[in-house]
């Protein structure tokens, strides 16, 4: 199939084609990135800016070596050095990014509809890098990587989602992702962090962890979005921990090849225990290496795409 | 100045009038109503209304005019101008300005601004507390000695339940309504409605319980007090059924909406389109049915605009930051007639919506055609399409969600006083 979409603002409106597509893209970059020279040309005269309103360790890097094992040339932009702490608005920002010309713009803002608003004012390629509680596609992206990978397929698997669900963009877009396929997917969280309606998106909502891991093949943890006042939706951090935490106590109720994910960072000793993030079920590493493959596969993608 | 309108379907709710007729106006009075006026030969307008509806000027109980002090958004005299076009003859200004309108200074000077600027008339809307603050009341008396009709702290709640209480009873004296904004604050730290749609867009929400919690409270204050409420922009099913509710037990309840909470859905935010942001958000499916319900039965008593215009600059940000509003004037009465259309009200009942109920809460003498009386007329076309351009509107608030939009139904002609302030271009 073409590739021809201009942007990828969110996993909402892909098809499944297209999700598979970018899966398939991101897998032959893969092996790029174990090369002893890793590098190719596939880029080259390319321009990929990063414009991070707001702070990232995982994704920001990841898009710039994905973008620099591609040979395209990176210039990162975040809230602190860019002209939006003089007051400069979105809309001049981009006007002003535009006329220098660069191929794809990668924005995170801590405002949903970021990306679509930027999207919608410049001619250059639009990834959303994450905005908001709305949507992080790449992240889901790099998860379903991930899942197909090590479980060899994602229909017929159940999926448990804890956390901070109403304040996760990971979640949304992941929720959305995982919709395409076959699978279970299960919620679970204190309700103050449940969306009302949640169900709606072909879920289901389990209150209690240990139900909710019962037979998981797949636990996605996710942090509490302090940034979003995730802190004032429950009573400390400490009871949230007890009651939500993820322990090695919890693994055993699950199946015995589950795997663990984290879209990080991850908070040690509030969603997830030391001895679960760093034990054998964990992939959470591995989610971050597969996010450059797939980064590689999404710029590929949206620089060539068929006009 | 002598005007005869000719030939048009007057309907006029307050005088149960649906007929082909002649309207006679001399300086600013209907002369006479009746069949086949023969011509003076001295008038300075003939108007040949055949195959529209004649009807009395509009009237909105809920508009922003934004002067003084956001002049940038607009100003009294184009708001008028935008209201003119849209069939209003008489508007109320709310006391959001800078400085608000909460002490006689500033109503006097809204008031002489419009006399002097003004393309309708314009009745300022006092504020309930000094400066929206929700602390102490205004200086209501004041007020309306110069003139203010209501008063409202519209743009939020008086979160203060005593505060809102004595502004009940204080009112009692000047016998003018309390307009009540219903939102709980506490409830209300989002964009949009909290439903499926914002599970979708990840915005912050309000749930529909924030604008119930406080029509229920409003009313349950104003009928222990026994003074009138009016709650404006009704937008939610649970809100509709409290007031049922509450008019079976009390009469002095009433409530309006506006046509964007029967027009569209919350569905229309999910572009992140900032014309879309407007307080209270844009509801859900069940709700937009069940104000259409509360139109038919009656539960909502006045279509009002809630005419919010803003500078491009306050729009054309993320949604979070975008300053609330639609500007509402010049596509008011189309989109209402959609209500027509679609058999949901009659054109009398709709008309009734738009006049003689606004004039009743007000207590103002416009609203009807009667012969004596003030003539504030409009001649509109409830059939003929059009499609809204933003860039053509008078009002300096291009935010609209509808731009592009194809209408059916179409203000021809404005007379205000007895004066022609409004004739669109396609109408000779």
């Amino acid at each position: 199939m073409d590739w021809i979409r201009k942007d990828l603002l969110g996993i909402k409106g892909l098809s499944k084609e297209e999700i598979l597509f970018i899966l398939e893209t991101a897998e032959s970059f893969k092996e790029i990135s174990l090369r002893e020279i890793k590098k190719v040309p596939t880029l080259r005269g390319k321009t990929i800016i990063t414009l991070f309103y707001e702070p990232s360790t995982r994704t920001r890097t990841s898009f710039e070596i994905a973008a620099k094992r591609l040979s395209a040339d990176t210039i990162n932009i975040s809230a602190s050095t860019s002209s939006y702490v003089k007051g400069e608005t979105l809309k001049d920002t981009a006007k002003n990014l535009e006329s220098m010309k660069p191929d794809v713009i990668v924005i995170r803002h801590s405002m949903p509809g970021a990306p679509h608003m930027l999207a919608g004012l410049v001619d250059s390629s639009v990834v959303n890098g994450g905005d908001g509680a709305h949507e992080h596609p790449t992240q889901a992206l790099l998860d379903l990587f991930t899942i197909k990978e090590k479980k060899g397929r994602v229909d017929g698997l159940k999926i448990v989602i804890i956390g901070d669900i109403i304040h996760s963009r990971v979640a949304r877009s992941n929720i959305l992702a995982l919709r395409h396929f076959d699978t279970d997917v299960v919620c679970c969280g204190p309700p103050t962090m449940i969306p009302p309606k949640l169900e709606e998106l072909g879920v289901r909502v389990e209150y209690n962890m240990n139900r909710a891991v019962e037979d998981a093949d797949v636990i996605m943890m996710l942090r509490i979005q302090k940034e979003r006042g995730g802190v004032s939706y429950i009573p400390s951090i400490r009871e949230y921990s007890t009651i939500y935490g993820l322990k090695a106590t919890h693994l055993e109720r699950a199946k015995k090849d589950v795997i663990i994910m984290h879209p990080g960072p991850i908070n040690r000793g509030v969603e997830i225990t030391d001895e679960v993030a760093d034990g054998p079920y964990s992939v959470i590493l591995d989610q971050v290496e597969n996010g450059v493959a797939v980064r590689m596969g999404i710029l590929y993608l949206l620089t060539g795409r068929v006009s | 100045m002598k005007i005869l309108i000719k030939n048009g379907r007057v309907i006029d709710p307050g005088n149960s009038i649906n007929d082909i007729l002649d309207v006679y106006i001399k300086d600013n009075l209907v002369e006479k109503i009746g069949k086949n006026l023969r011509e003076k030969g001295n008038e300075d307008h003939i108007i040949d209304a055949s195959g529209h509806i004649v009807a009395p000027g509009l009237i909105d109980t809920h508009a922003h005019l934004r002067e003084p002090g956001y002049e940038y958004k607009e100003t009294i005299a184009t708001g008028t101008m935008a209201a003119a076009r849209g069939g209003f003859t008489s508007i109320v200004c709310m006391a959001n300005t800078d400085p608000v309108n909460d002490n006689k200074s500033v109503t006097e000077y809204i008031i002489k601004k419009a006399g002097l600027e003004g393309y309708c008339r314009v009745f300022p809307c006092g504020a309930i507390t000094k400066g929206l603050r929700g602390e102490e009341l205004s200086e209501i008396g004041e007020m309306f000695e110069a003139g203010i009709v209501a008063v409202s702290d519209d743009g939020k709640s008086v979160r203060n339940s005593e505060v809102l209480r004595k502004a009940f009873e204080y009112t009692k004296i000047f016998n003018i309504p309390v307009i009540s904004h219903c939102e709980d604050h506490d409830l209300s730290k989002g964009y949009v409605h909290e439903g499926s749609v914002s599970l979708l867009t990840g915005l912050d929400a309000v749930p529909s319980i924030a604008e119930e919690l406080i029509v229920n409270r409003d009313i349950v204050i104003a009928e222990y007090v026994g003074s009138h409420i009016h709650l404006t922009h009704i937008s939610t099913a649970g809100s509709v059924d409290i007031i049922a509710n509450a008019k079976k037990r009390y009469q002095r309840v009433t409530s309006d909406t506006c046509p964007h909470y029967f027009t569209l859905t919350d569905e229309a935010t999910l572009g992140f389109d900032t014309n879309t942001k407007v307080n209270p958000p844009l509801r859900s499916k069940k709700d937009v049915e069940a104000i259409k319900e509360g139109l038919k039965n009656g539960t909502i008593d006045i279509i009002a605009t809630d005419h919010a215009p803003h500078d491009m600059t306050s729009k054309d940000v993320e949604y979070n930051l975008a300053s609330s509003g639609i500007s509402g004037f010049e596509t008011a009465l189309s989109l209402s007639l959609s209500l027509v259309h679609g058999g949901v009200l009659s054109i009398e009942e709709l008309i009734k919506k738009f006049t003689i109920n606004p004039a009743r809460l007000l207590n103002l003498p416009y609203g009807e055609i009667k012969e004596g009386k003030t003539a504030d007329i409009i001649v509109f076309n409830p059939y003929m399409e059009w499609v809204v351009d933003k860039n053509a509107f008078y009002s300096k608030g291009k935010n609209t969600p509808f731009h592009g939009w194809r209408l059916k139904g179409k203000n021809l002609l404005t007379i205000v006083d007895g004066r022609i302030v409004y004739r669109d271009t396609h109408f000779k």
